[in-house]
């Protein structure tokens, strides 16, 4: 039985803007993590993160990035991911610009 | 200033040529990431938190106003309208999309400017003392050494897969501007008993994880061995840097594993080989160079204007008190621009301030600006006479503010808020100190003070050498900031001491304000510097400062 593990999202750059986005249920990619999907279990992730990493002509950088369920959906866990989701702190950039 | 012959033209052209296509069939899929990645590093442009980011190299910091302004026209057009000034004296944009990158570079070409191996394990980018040929105190102008260092590693066929990055810096003069002890190698200008100018040749410098600093490899090393000897050390280096272990890679670990003795053998057996095949080629060139770093022809004018502004004018002799800096010439000063007003991100201009710089080095500068590693702009040959406008357009341009080498004057990496390497975010700790510092009006009083922050390990922000230094870490998932103490990045460099257990973000402010208010109390006179005091006291009393509960735990 595949092992438990700490929730995660698949996440990258998106090739031409090289803004953060995550990895959907439906295969697609989203600038949202709360779009994202929720993985639990290692063995799924690890063909999820496969399975992403063959989207090569849109994304790059693909890697999995803890992540736990919130009340819309997927919210980072590790303050890093959190600025990915944001900005910087600095100007009202990236995302938080929108 | 050097202006690009016909084969420098051509071949900044034909690499944009080559990073088009590269970029057209990494978008097409022809190219995996895995193979794009190498080739756009050589090229500058690295993957960030947010979006890509393109570092562009200000060889040695030197710019003309021609080329400030298409940095202004770049940062307009293709980012945010702003730029990033570095540490290595380049400017970084951090908000480039991959399909507009070969029209930035082609823009940069047509000023004679590039972003080749500005990233990678090649010979970066050669900084240089930002007084270089303005500076009172300096032997000859460095730039040339530096541009023939340039010339002579763009592209080397031998060095583009070196173990690992290899940083070279250059000065003139007796103080180090330049932080040549902290480089892979580090080329001081010094005169030997014959009266000619040569170089002192440091290698083995390097902050990072394992910060050392450089060790003489030769004491005086003439001009026109110049090529041959680099070659010879980077050859060495080539064949004995371990790649095994990218954290023992640097020609630094390498000396401290071989030993200095051995290196020297090695480096002079190689350099015996080699330098037959030079024939000269390199002087020639060399001489070539140094026509094209020609000073400007300075004026005569009078000084009592200037001398009877500072009167009148508190502000203006405020800002001459702390931002010019002695030149060479008669009735000359150099100006430091700051670009790190309170409050501000350090090291930031917009394009429009950038318009201003140029505008002012065109109007009364001798057409010329560079780039501190301390994150500042330069001015390097004002007339005096010429200051107050100077300070007035400043002042409209919001660049006139007057704390070069005091404590709001700090250098600070870009951290997490853009670097995908980052372990902290070093800019707020930065503005938040600049501006506590700002209201508690005591930044004068206090002095020469640098503070240096990095966002992680590989110290882009120097902190080993600041006075004061702060290293933003990952702890168990927050945010977390050690400081170093009695550190020093000039020609007595230090590596500084780590204090004790790190501060949490909301902690890091009050805990310099402990420090630098402790300081003042510690000091014998007003004369005596952050630093001095350290080095008489020790770091005891200044570790109380910070950790005062275990101070009187102890003393109970």
């Amino acid at each position: 039985m595949a092992r438990a593990l700490t929730s995660k999202v698949v996440t990258a750059n998106a090739l031409l803007e090289g803004d953060a986005i995550w990895f959907t249920q439906t295969n697609e990619w989203t600038r949202d993590i709360a779009q994202a999907e929720l993985i639990t279990d290692e063995a799924h992730g690890d063909l999820r993160l496969l399975e992403a990493m063959a989207d090569q002509s849109v994304v790059a950088g693909v890697y999995l990035a803890d992540a736990k369920a919130g009340p819309n959906g997927p919210v980072p866990v590790h303050f890093r991911e959190t600025f990915r989701t944001r900005g910087p702190s600095n100007y009202a950039h990236g995302k938080q610009e929108a | 200033m050097y202006i690009y012959n016909d084969f420098d033209e051509q071949f900044v052209r034909n690499r944009v040529d080559q990073f088009r296509d590269q970029v057209t069939r990494r978008i097409d899929g022809s190219l995996t990431e895995d193979e794009f990645k190498p080739l756009r590093l050589m090229n500058g442009l690295y993957l960030q938190l947010h979006a890509y980011m393109l570092r562009v190299a200000v060889p040695y910091g030197t710019l003309n106003s021609a080329q400030m302004d298409k940095l202004a026209y770049i940062a307009d057009r293709w980012d945010k309208g702003y730029g990033h000034f570095t540490t290595r004296q380049n400017i970084q944009y951090n908000w480039p999309e991959l399909r507009d990158v070969p029209d930035i570079l082609s823009e940069l070409a047509d000023v004679g400017m590039h972003a080749i191996q500005t990233s990678g394990n090649t010979i970066r980018n050669v900084t240089a003392d930002h007084f270089a040929g303005a500076a009172a105190d300096e032997i000859e102008d460095p730039r040339p050494t530096a541009e023939l260092l340039r010339q002579w590693s763009t592209d080397h066929p031998e060095f583009q897969f070196l173990p690992r990055k290899f940083k070279v810096a250059v000065t003139g003069a007796k103080a180090d501007r330049a932080v040549t002890r902290a480089h892979d190698i580090g080329l001081r200008m010094v005169r030997n008993d014959a009266g000619e100018a040569g170089f002192e040749v440091i290698i083995g410098g390097g902050l990072g994880r394992t910060p050392m600093v450089g060790k003489i490899l030769r004491e005086f090393l003439p001009k026109s061995d110049l090529l041959p000897y680099c070659e010879a050390i980077v050859s060495v280096y080539n064949l004995l840097g371990r790649r095994d272990n990218k954290y023992k890679a640097r020609i630094k670990i390498t000396v401290h594993e071989n030993g200095l003795e051995k290196i020297q053998e090695l480096v002079e057996s190689r350099f015996a080989q080699i330098r037959p095949q030079f024939s000269g080629r390199n002087c020639h060139l060399q001489s070539q160079i140094e026509q094209s770093f020609a000073a400007p022809t300075y004026v005569a004018n009078a000084t009592d204007g200037y001398e009877a502004a500072r009167l009148a004018n508190p502000a203006f002799r405020s800002w001459t008190d702390t931002n010019l800096s002695d030149h060479k010439a008669d009735g000359y000063a150099i100006v430091s621009i700051s670009i790190k007003k309170h409050g501000a991100t350090p090291g930031d201009a917009t394009s429009d301030q950038m318009r201003v710089m140029a505008s002012l080095a065109r109007k009364y500068g001798h057409d010329e600006l560079r780039i501190s590693h301390e994150q500042n702009v330069i001015l390097p040959h004002v007339h005096k006479s010429d200051l107050l406008a100077i300070h007035a357009e400043l002042r409209v341009a919001d660049l006139a503010t007057a704390n070069i080498g005091l404590i709001s004057d700090i250098i600070a990496c870009p951290g997490m808020d853009y670097c995908a390497l980052a372990t902290a975010r070093s800019i707020p700790i930065a503005q938040e100190i600049a501006t506590r510092f700002d209201e508690l009006k005591l930044e004068h009083e206090i002095g020469l003070l640098k503070i240096k922050i990095s966002g992680c390990i590989n110290a882009c922000g120097h902190h080993h050498v600041g006075h004061i230094g702060i290293l933003g870490l990952d702890r168990a998932g927050v945010e977390n900031y050690q400081i170093t103490l009695g550190g020093d990045g000039t020609e007595t460099t230090t590596i500084g001491e780590r204090a004790g257990p790190g501060f949490g973000a909301d902690d890091i402010v009050p805990a310099i304000e402990r420090l630098v208010l402790g300081y003042l109390d510690l000091r014998e006179n007003a004369d005596e510097t952050f630093l001095a005091a350290y080095r008489r006291l020790g770091a005891e009393p200044f570790v109380a400062l910070l950790y005062p509960e275990k101070a009187a735990k102890n003393a109970a």
